[in-house]
């Protein structure tokens, strides 16, 4: 079959940086590309100079759609083209609609411009693509406003909208990377559908590796701008050729490997929390309500374990860490931390038992403050706390968190994703913790940096006997630090238990229906027989 | 760039005043009638408002006053004024923005009920009625500085109430609450260092602003008192002789809307050169 998208020695480049170096393949009708690769790899650049998107860059080599050279057309025709025989579909569905139009004009809008269609014909078009993307009572749902749809909802109308003018080619750049492990599923099992019935290509961009191995025929990895490997997902996935892949496949944490083992904390709990419960109150004064973030969650943690939490957005897990180390206060409950109770005590009390309680922040962007040189950011919980030579003790940590002690006076923006995350870890370890709470720690980062950071959580808990409460909406992740599990869902834990208990023989239906949403990366096992 | 070296000049001969009359040889209080043309009305004799070897921008009307000595002087005043006004006003506002953003719920109500009043009172009528009942004794300029305090601190106040509300939500003030620090601390050491770039860039607008505060109180007769010169004294006196003499309107005036807007420049060059995603470049 003759190929729909023919790419051929692409090159892009900003100023003197190249993004893209050299890429070629095809893509036929029907089938699906997946590019993956780490974050700078040049995998978003390459699909949006498929549309011609990337502005102000340099784009050499041959990009032809369905016949038209997309480097070279001119700008009525690239109108034309865009949408109209390629579309795209991007990350943040949040972002990539417009607040203030209805969800339904938005796709009418599209189609008219594309067709002529008239407004009415246009409509009835748009009701009909949200219908075919899975929206259900389309007719309704199509005058409502986009902050009306959930995430997942929202994703189906971009989707719905690149498909009213049935292209030839989707590209999707992480489409599901916003979403929750069950909507991800159910949005990479409507494109796989729509492909199937619509015989559109698809070329599918993402970091995961899993995601590429359910929904892709063909898969291209990305590393520093070129195309390392290239074949069908199931060769690449059994038999990686390039030692990169090799690398990347292992660093993906797997949820069907065992963890490795650990002897069994039987100790006394370190942290007993009973019944907490947290309030938040919404809505404009005369309709208050309150809403239940953490909703009656009773559970311990034993000294030296660790603790995964796992749960979907909005699930109140991130709640629920930030009350144990109380930066929120608990609305009710009791929170008894090696015999303190934590719930009821004043500030003033609690400053000299922070020490024993740290966290670690998710997004190592934020987390450190960016106009201070970070080995102030290490020493400051130590000054805080009136422990002598903090600078020293702060160069010690940086060290042992695996960054150059000499780094001390650089300021986070010159530090990488992974880096920053280790300073973020090294001041929660400043005041020698007991009890370190991560809070979605390796979420922000690469799947090989993720492992770096996993590692070292790992090496540092055994070294310095922490416990630790590890929350994360990624079950691999969480499946290979815990030593117990708590499943947390609409503010409740609806099951707690031994690691392997929980991903072996689930005993609540929701965890049931979380580990099957879970990409695999066996092709094999996804495809069935 | 340009805006920085218009100011530092400003700043220099204001500071160099008394030095650049001895080199010109005049003073700004001495009368020199013979200079004027009593026929008509007293204007200068010669053109330029009686521009001359001696008198580089010539000399009043009516007075024969040396006219770039009062102009050298007079940058004295309403520089020092409007640099003293903004300092002032930095140190309320930031007081009152980080106690409102940082004291909790009650004192945020209290101290933003504050600063809403001070933006919505007419600043320039409040500043015109201050003026009249302070007691005379208190130098002038300083009175001018702290009325134009009095009247202006709240868009101070409010900028770092704001900024401290949503630095305060970050992870990384999260991070020091949990080392055990105080709120003070944190105020001081992890939120007033993110406050520094849009504080100056506030300060470095306020200062013309400032300025024009001063000229207009100076120009109303509620300024500095003769025979003290200051840009907006001297332009007060010009009106009634811009036909006659528009050297003596332009001068002043000149002077002063090129350290306005010098000082804008600069505010937008230090906005740039704080803003991370320009990368410290101007």
């Amino acid at each position: 079959m003759s190929a729909v998208l023919r790419v051929r020695d692409l090159r892009v480049s900003y100023g003197g940086f190249e993004a893209v170096k050299g890429v070629s393949f095809d893509l036929a009708p029907g089938r699906a590309l997946g590019v993956v690769g780490e974050s700078g790899s040049g995998k978003s650049t390459l699909a949006a100079s498929l549309l011609r998107l990337t502005e102000g860059a340099d784009v050499t080599g041959e990009i032809t759609v369905a016949g038209t050279d997309v480097r070279t057309a001119p700008e009525p025709e690239l109108r034309r083209l865009r949408g109209g025989r390629i579309a795209m579909v991007f990350q943040d569905p949040l972002s990539s609609l417009d607040p203030y139009l209805r969800v339904g004009d938005q796709i009418a809008e599209v189609y008219r411009v594309h067709t002529g269609a008239s407004r009415k014909a246009a409509r009835a078009k748009a009701v009909e693509v949200l219908d075919r993307v899975g929206v259900p009572d389309a007719e309704r749902r199509a005058r409502a406003h986009p902050h009306e749809f959930s995430g997942g909802m929202r994703q189906r109308a971009l989707i719905a909208m690149a498909l009213a003018l049935e292209p030839r080619v989707l590209v999707a750049d992480e489409p599901t990377t916003a979403l929750d492990v069950t909507v991800q599923a159910q949005i990479l099992a409507l494109l796989t559908d729509l492909r199937a019935e619509t015989g559109m290509a698809l070329l599918l961009v993402s970091h995961d590796f899993g995601v590429i191995a359910g929904s892709a025929d063909e898969v291209l990895v990305l590393h520093g701008g070129e195309a390392v490997e290239h074949g069908p997902v199931s060769e690449v996935l059994r038999e990686p050729k390039a030692s990169y892949t090799r690398e990347l496949l292992a660093a993906v944490p797997r949820i069907d490997s065992p963890r490795p083992a650990r002897p069994a904390r039987r100790g006394e709990p370190l942290l007993r929390v009973t019944d907490l419960r947290r309030d938040f109150v919404s809505g404009p004064p005369l309709r208050r309500r309150t809403i239940p973030a953490v909703d009656g969650v009773t559970f311990d943690v034993r000294r030296g374990e660790t603790l995964g939490v796992v749960g979907e957005s909005g699930s109140g897990k991130s709640t629920l860490a930030r009350l144990v180390v109380r930066l929120l206060e608990p609305t009710s409950g009791k929170i008894e931390f090696d015999g303190h109770d934590l719930s009821g005590m004043p500030e003033r009390r609690l400053r000299r038992l922070r020490r024993d309680l740290q966290m670690v922040f998710q997004d190592p962007g934020s987390s450190l403050n960016p106009r201070r040189p970070v080995g102030e950011s290490v020493a400051d919980p130590l000054r805080v706390q009136g422990e002598p030579a903090p600078a020293k003790a702060a160069r010690a940590l940086l060290a042992r968190v695996g960054l150059d002690p000499a780094r001390y006076d650089d300021h986070p923006h010159e530090f990488s994703g992974g880096q920053r995350q280790r300073i973020g870890i090294a001041r929660a370890l400043a005041l020698r913790p007991r009890l370190l709470v991560c809070d979605e720690p390796v979420t922000a980062l690469d799947v090989s940096t993720q492992a770096a950071i996993l590692t070292l959580l790992a090496d540092l808990q055994d070294e310095l006997d922490l416990t630790l409460i590890f929350v994360s909406h990624d079950l691999a992740v969480v499946r290979q630090v815990s030593d117990r599990v708590a499943v947390m869902r609409d503010g409740r834990i609806v099951e707690l238990a031994d690691t392997d208990t929980v991903f072996d023989s689930p005993a609540h239906a929701y965890t049931r229906s979380l580990l099957k949403a879970v990409p695999v990366l066996d092709p094999a096992a996804v495809r069935g027989p | 760039m340009a805006g920085l070296a218009t100011v530092v000049l400003m700043v220099a001969v204001a500071l160099a005043a008394p030095l650049l009359c001895a080199i010109e040889g005049q003073d700004p209080t001495t009368f020199h009638s013979d200079l004027l043309d009593s026929a008509r009305g007293g204007v200068p004799h010669g053109s330029f408002g009686g521009v001359s070897a001696d008198h580089w921008l010539g000399v009043e009307p009516a007075t024969g006053r040396d006219v770039f000595a009062r102009v050298v002087h007079g940058a004295r005043v309403s520089l020092g004024v409007a640099l003293g006004a903004t300092v002032l006003e930095l140190l309320v506002g930031i007081a009152v923005g980080l106690g409102a953003g940082f004291g909790g719920r009650r004192a945020d109500a209290v101290l933003s009920r504050l600063i809403e009043l001070s933006l919505a009172f007419p600043s320039f009528l409040l500043a015109l009625a201050l003026m009249a009942i302070v007691p005379q004794s208190m130098p002038r300029p300083l009175l001018l500085a702290c009325v134009i305090t009095a009247v202006s601190w709240g868009n101070v106040a409010r900028v770092t109430r704001s900024q401290a509300l949503s630095l305060r939500r970050r992870d990384y003030v999260d991070a020091a609450r949990m080392s055990g620090a105080r709120p003070s601390r944190i105020a001081v050491r992890e939120v007033l260092p993110g406050l520094t770039a849009p504080l100056l860039v506030l300060a470095a607008l306020k200062v013309p602003l400032n300025m024009v505060s001063e000229a207009g109180l100076s120009f109303l007769g509620a300024g500095v008192r003769p025979p003290t010169p200051s840009w907006g004294q001297m332009l007060s006196t010009a009106t009634t002789w811009f036909r006659a003499d528009p050297t003596y309107v332009i001068v002043p005036g000149g002077l002063l809307f090129l350290t306005l807007l010098a000082c804008t420049v600069l505010a937008e060059g230090v906005r740039r050169a704080m803003d991370p995603r320009w990368g410290g470049r101007s």
